[in-house]
């Protein structure tokens, strides 16, 4: 650990007046609904409300026996490892070009960051209409080569779609990470690498990208978070998890099951399921990446 | 092996800005060269232009007989030694020492052997598994000249390469370096702003201030006759005493002291005179110049005396045993004074120097 000076306070109700507003909205909009959904996980209520039964693991038991929520399982693992490559490779290649450039870097850093400014909706929207069956640019390119383009029918079609759409979204993000990452390895380790008879696509796989990689595990994480739990409006603006639940990621599930299936226990479950998937990915980047990738 | 001409070159980094102008400079295989200046004197631009890893915008730069002005820097035959080393962190020693030999596609029994010779050269054998970050300052810097020496180059570049270590590595280094060149017969260049550095390492000197060269000489050649007013406070601790004087025929009048040149008049009117440190001397009676002790600094083997004749500051070194007193009279051989142009700062060259120069010879008995 570092060696930080402290700051000591006398006055022993200070530090909590200070932290209490984000302590505050950490248990409104955090704590309290998720022991809310722990609870409910475990509850049954009847269809008007009037009583609720406690039924232990009851709903965790049938998810596991579920086929469509094991589809769901796998179908959420291609999604997000689909994402994560498609939008680091991407953010990396971008990064990659803009860190050779100097003077117009800030133009393309500038443009390149606004899909991030986007809302997850209106990109999901900007997607549906690209790739709209009837009206869309890129279905009538497609149908030159073809292609028969349909996500309303197709499911492989609709995965797609949601993937560019989400990744399209992240690119941005990724993007910054790593040419701050490029832009920090030393000048002279290049120059060096030069010297030692390394063309600059050797020099990037060779010295760039090594150095990079607690950059790259860090976005790994963050992708894989994102494209698992904040994906929620993409698909509900683009294919609703359709055609035959071949898009119904297990956070489009959560929504789709509990507040339009009404099945409230079920719903809870899976959203506490999620929940823990996301404390292990931050369990693993904490404990593992950040201490081992360093070279 | 190899010679390098460099012929009327220059830098002007883009919006104009000019780091170095009309640099000449023929250097003979095997010569350990050393480029010394004050930082923004263009030093590093001018090696780094023969790294290749800036580009030339003037004159023409050979290495042996070719032009190398549009040649890659991995195509020069070069190897540089960075300042901060510039080890690939994520590589081993051995994998360090290697990464130059894969690239250029040498066979895996060559890179071996090379490897050992230069880790035993550099005694490193020990450390060829670990990583740079589990090495001292002292160590990097062996593995940095062990990736250089592996290649084999023709010429060394080193870019300020001691700057990092403390006080005592440095002298040993610096040892190591010039054994290491004396041993391989490397044609070597070498940048630094510490002028002992450049002094003990150095076959020729090249001394820079503004982008351009101020003068080129073996080290005690431009100790003795430093050519402008910048070398002479350049090279050499303490620095040369530069002081404004009078020039009356024969006579020279610092302050209120008058200094018999006998015979020999180098100007007339305002020049600036300097003077070594060491060539001054206490005197007794009423000989030479009054000189008001202003504080000292004790060296061990040495007092530096700092202090005024009239209103010019002047420091003297004195043996470690000496007397000092307030105020004290020194004089100075007139044959030791180095006198300068009091416009431009050129040294005036007195016809005893000019001869010499003209010899190339063993130095002449001062008149």
């Amino acid at each position: 650990m570092m060696d930080t000076k402290r700051t000591t306070f006398n006055n022993k109700l200070l530090p909590y007046l200070l932290l209490a507003p984000q302590l505050i909205i950490t248990l409104v909009f955090f704590i309290w609904p998720a022991a809310q959904a722990v609870k409910s996980s475990v509850e049954r209520e009847d269809p008007f409300g009037f009583s609720t039964v406690f039924v232990g693991l009851t709903h965790y038991k049938r998810l596991f026996a579920d086929p469509s929520y094991l589809d769901s399982l796998l179908r959420t693992g291609v999604f997000a490892v689909a994402v994560t490559l498609l939008s680091m490779g991407l953010g990396l290649a971008f990064a990659a070009a803009v860190d050779r450039l100097t003077r117009t870097s800030r133009i393309y850093t500038t443009l390149l960051v606004w899909p991030y400014a986007v809302a997850p909706v209106i990109a999901g929207v900007l997607w549906f209409f690209l790739f709209n069956t009837s009206t869309g640019i890129l279905p009538f390119f497609l149908s030159q080569f073809g292609i028969n383009w349909n996500h309303d029918l197709n499911g492989t079609h609709a995965m797609i779609l949601i993937i560019i759409a989400a990744a399209w979204k992240q690119v941005s993000y990724n993007f910054l990470f790593f040419l701050a990452g490029l832009q920090s390895v030393p000048h002279a380790l290049m120059e060096a690498g030069a010297i030692d008879g390394a063309g600059p696509v050797k020099r990037f796989f060779t010295i760039a990208l090594p150095l990079l990689s607690p950059t790259t595990f860090f976005l790994f994480i963050i992708n894989v978070n994102y494209a698992m739990f904040d994906t929620f409006p993409i698909v509900d603006a683009t294919t609703n998890g359709g055609p035959a639940q071949s898009t119904n990621i297990m956070v489009y599930k959560v929504y789709q099951d509990g507040f339009l299936g009404l099945n409230l226990g079920s719903s809870s479950a899976q959203s506490v399921l999620l929940m823990l998937i996301v404390m292990v990915l931050t369990f693993v980047q904490f404990r593992y990446v950040e201490r081992r990738v360093q070279y | 092996m190899a010679s390098i001409d460099v012929e009327k070159v220059g830098k002007i980094y883009t919006g104009g800005v000019r780091a170095v102008t009309d640099i000449n400079l023929e250097i003979k295989d095997g010569e350990f060269i050393v480029l010394v200046g004050p930082s923004g004197c263009g030093k590093s631009t001018l090696l780094r232009m023969l790294a290749g890893l800036e580009t030339i915008s003037e004159g023409q730069v050979k290495i042996g007989s070719r032009v190398v002005n549009r040649v890659e820097p991995a195509d020069r035959d070069i190897a540089m030694v960075f300042q901060n080393y510039a080890l690939y962190p994520h590589m081993t020693v051995r994998q360090n020492l290697e990464y130059g030999l894969k690239n250029r596609k040498t066979p895996k029994a060559e890179i071996d052997a090379r490897v050992t010779e230069a880790a035993r050269m550099l005694e490193i054998t020990q450390y060829l598994d670990r990583k740079p970050r589990a090495l001292s300052g002292g160590q990097r810097q062996r593995v940095a000249m062990g990736r250089a020496i592996v290649r084999k180059p023709s010429v060394f570049l080193f870019d300020e390469p001691l700057s990092n270590l403390d006080a005592k590595l440095r002298v040993s280094m610096r040892g190591e370096i010039k054994r290491l060149q004396r041993r391989l017969g490397t044609t070597s260049i070498y940048v630094t702003h510490d002028q002992l550095e450049a002094m003990t390492l150095a076959d020729r000197l090249v001394v820079l201030n503004g982008g351009q060269i101020e003068q080129v000489g073996s080290p005690l050649d431009v100790y003795h006759t430093p050519a402008s007013t910048f070398v002479a406070s350049f090279i050499g601790s303490p620095a040369m005493n530069l002081v404004k004087a009078e020039c009356q025929g024969d006579r020279l009048a610092i302050g209120p002291a008058m200094i018999s040149l006998n015979g020999y008049a180098p100007a007339s009117g305002t020049v600036t005179v300097g003077i070594r440190a060491e060539d001054l001397r206490v005197v007794s009676g009423e000989e030479g110049m009054p000189f008001v002790v202003e504080y000292v600094e004790e060296l061990g083997s040495q007092r530096l005396v700092h202090g005024l004749v009239g209103d010019q500051a002047l420091t003297i070194a004195l043996s470690g045993e000496s007397e000092i007193s307030g105020t004290m009279r020194i004089a100075v051989d007139p044959a030791r004074l180095h006198f300068f142009s009091a416009d431009d700062g050129k040294r005036i060259v007195s016809a005893n120097e000019a001869a010499r120069a003209a010899a190339a010879s063993s130095p002449a008995p001062v008149a």
